[in-house]
């Protein structure tokens, strides 16, 4: 098993191989990607790739924590958050790849 | 959004590219986010996100439906923590 990390060169690096663009714009593309994702998500639009998987973003509300050090009760402001629902597909390829 | 719809705006911003390359571009992009994690691995993309593997440890499960006791293996699931910055933008602070 892996424990590597990837990082947006390797997803440039994996198009530029696919496509034959340069490296440069191999990586204008794949940050073009995530920009308008990012964007579509600020919206409050739900992001669903199929086979891959559903970004969605949640509102949560207002509620008092606690400094978990100090005890101490902090207000937790009303904020949006984003969750990000495997497809079965995706599920299915992790449980399996990782299988010992 | 949706993927038909992502591949549709890339292409509208690279005319000089076919719509079947801007496909692969996509698919290729995805697939690689996948195959890494089925191999164990992290993708981290600073300011979107990082994509990582999980271990669900084995344990004794229960059939809701008919109560009877079931083993349920180690598993690994995938895991997208929110990166800073998009955080960051959904609640309007950058």
């Amino acid at each position: 098993m892996g424990e590597k990390t990837l990082t947006r060169m390797d997803l440039s690096e994996a198009v530029f191989r696919e496509v034959g663009l340069s490296r440069n714009e191999s990586a204008q593309l794949v940050e073009s990607m995530l920009q308008h994702m990012s964007d579509a998500l600020v919206r409050g639009e739900q992001v669903k790739i199929s086979s891959f998987g559903t970004f969605s973003v949640r509102d949560k509300s207002a509620r008092v924590g606690r400094n978990p050090k100090t005890g101490e009760e902090v207000p937790i402001q009303p904020r949006r958050v984003l969750t990000f629902r495997p497809s079965h597909l995706m599920k299915d390829r992790v449980a399996d790849g990782n299988r010992k | 959004m949706i993927r038909s719809e992502l591949i549709q705006k890339i292409a509208d911003e690279n005319p000089h590219l076919y719509q079947r390359d801007v496909e692969r571009i996509v698919n290729t992009v995805f697939e690689e986010v996948t195959d890494a994690m089925a191999r164990g691995d992290r993708v981290e993309l600073r300011g979107f996100g990082a994509f990582s593997v999980k271990q669900r440890d084995a344990r004794t499960g229960r059939n809701p439906r008919t109560g009877e006791t079931v083993e349920v293996e180690e598993k690994h699931v995938p895991f997208f923590k929110t990166g800073k910055l998009l955080r960051d933008r959904l609640n309007g602070k950058a």
